[in-house]
């Protein structure tokens, strides 16, 4: 099973959708479900993982719930340690 | 000596109970000594600042720990759980003190080797502290810094043949009992289904694809030794469907007390003789037993599987021959809205492979929680939200008497209009034959 448009379009949508919101810089997997409403859940998760394997993308975890967001944005290691 | 003053966290070796301040101030005096001669990777005096910040906390009455943030093996969305001080300057040894989760074998069967192994590598990239076992069953390695964790993780996976557990929007690490390796109730081979469950799920276990945590857990029988009916959002509980197999010569040994009932487990002191009307008929809590004229009489079609008769005469009642697993859904602890406990989705299903029923349930329970849940909502939650029917419907599962008992998610399964014939509307001209106005 894949995604039902083309992989690199479905990426440039999820990374405008991020690039678009303001304030937030980490997500939730099911708000990127709501950026791909067509396909099937499972295929945005796999995409969605794919593109943290690809550096797109990373992953913030609280140990119990996990946020995903643009690699680079918000807060990062430095700031976590010092802040 | 001591690197920091600790009086207070001291009290808590003063106890007649083993204490975890003993443990760590040890493992704390054996890395000061390093007779290994290690090159440690991390502060060498960790455990001492870990003692330093717990007397802090015990001091001001709260914590001092941070946690959570981008911190892990690439391309994994779990098994790592960022920790960070946040009083770093005081106590530099646990400025960064990461968890990692590490998939225990199931039924927990180690060797003296592998044992010995994750220590070697323990000591030496982490705090040499762990946590055997955490509340869901991984190894819990206590305490690393980020550089560390790529190095764990290689070795781990490279050397170990082990992997990491899970955390976060995950599929919780998989655990079972030891089943059929040692005990003689259990109903299905929880290892092997265990086992199997978290390869084929590995992705789920490390990639992040869900609102919440979830877990699945192995009982091999009705004893629910991992409870996985309080614990676990899908619960495999192993159970039989024919009769409860009874050797009277037995039973008659129990009553002549020939035999020690519950296995011998109540010897700390003299109960006195073995009462099988007291203790075990009287106790059947759908009283479908009953003993006499020195014949034990069982009317299986009552039976609940409550297991408290062959708990107490395992020598002479047995599980019956025809195993199999019931399957619950929806049990969690109280962070949000209380605790649940599991309630029942499918009765009885045989455990053969390629498990297909089994994968077919898991991924329409799956789908409709990733559709409906609500970011940070447990499919037991989904389910008291929006009703058991609902669940069935997208689990094709017709309802059954059982669904509708305790434990009870929702107490009503309605009919629907196209399960009823001539649906809601009725010919009023036909209803007065029947009846008056």
């Amino acid at each position: 099973m894949a995604i039902s448009i083309d992989e690199q379009a479905a990426k440039d949508i999820i990374v405008e959708a991020l690039k678009g919101k303001k304030g937030k810089t980490k997500f939730y997997l099911k708000d990127y479900y709501k950026m791909l409403p067509d396909e099937k859940l499972m295929d945005v998760k796999r995409l969605v993982n794919q593109m943290v394997r690809e550096e797109i993308l990373e992953y913030w975890s609280s140990g119990s719930t996990t946020l995903i967001g643009l690699k680079g944005l918000g807060k990062q290691h430095a700031t976590e340690e010092d802040e | 000596m001591a690197k920091h003053k600790t009086p207070l966290i001291d009290q808590l070796e003063t106890g007649p109970w083993p204490s975890f301040i003993s443990d760590i101030k040890q493992e704390a005096a054996s890395r000061a000594k390093n007779e290994k001669g290690l090159d440690y990777q991390v502060p060498q005096d960790i455990c001492e600042d870990l003692l330093g910040v717990l007397e802090l906390s015990y001091k001001d009455g709260r914590t001092h720990w941070k946690h959570g943030g981008i911190v892990g093996v690439f391309g994994y969305g779990g098994g790592v759980i960022g920790r960070y001080c946040d009083q770093p300057q005081m106590f530099p040894g646990v400025a960064h003190f990461h968890t990692i989760r590490v998939n225990q074998p199931s039924g927990k069967y180690y060797t003296t080797k592998f044992l010995n192994d994750l220590m070697d590598i323990w000591e030496l990239r982490g705090s040499g502290m762990t946590n055997m076992h955490g509340a869901t069953g991984d190894i819990v390695l206590l305490g690393t810094t980020t550089p560390q964790l790529e190095e764990i993780f290689w070795e781990l996976t490279h050397n170990m043949n082990t992997d990491l557990g899970g955390s976060g929007g995950n599929l919780r690490t998989p655990s079972c009992c030891l089943g059929t390796s040692r005990c003689e109730y259990a109903c299905y081979d929880t290892q092997e289904l265990c086992h199997f469950m978290t390869n084929h799920y590995q992705d789920e276990l490390h990639r992040p694809a869900f609102p919440y945590k979830f877990k699945f857990k192995f009982d091999g029988c009705p004893n629910c030794c991992v409870a996985s009916i309080a614990r676990s959002d899908l619960s495999f509980i192993g159970t039989w469907r024919n009769d409860i197999r009874i050797d009277q010569k037995a039973v008659k040994a129990y009553v002549g007390g020939e035999v020690p009932s519950n296995a011998g487990a109540h010897s700390g002191r003299d109960w006195g003789p073995f009462d099988i009307q007291k203790e075990v008929v009287g106790l059947c809590p759908t009283g479908c037993m009953r003993y006499e004229g020195g014949k034990l009489e069982i009317n299986n079609r009552e039976c609940t599987r409550c297991m408290h008769c062959i708990n107490t005469m395992p020598r002479a009642l047995r599980v019956g021959t025809d195993k199999g697993l019931s399957i619950f859904c929806g049990a969690k602890a109280p962070i949000l809205d209380g605790a649940q406990i599991a309630t029942l989705l499918v009765p009885f299903v045989k455990v053969e492979e390629p498990y297909d029923e089994l994968h077919e349930l898991i991924g329409n329970v799956w789908d409709y929680w990733m559709e409906e849940g609500k970011n940070r909502e447990r499919v037991g939650e989904l389910i008291k939200r929006q009703g058991l029917q609902k669940m069935l419907d997208k689990c094709n599962l017709k309802p059954i008497p059982q669904h509708v008992l305790e434990p009870r998610a929702n107490p009503y399964i309605f009919w629907r209009e196209d399960e009823v014939p001539g649906g809601w509307k009725r010919d009023i001209v036909e209803f007065r034959k029947h009846h008056q106005r």
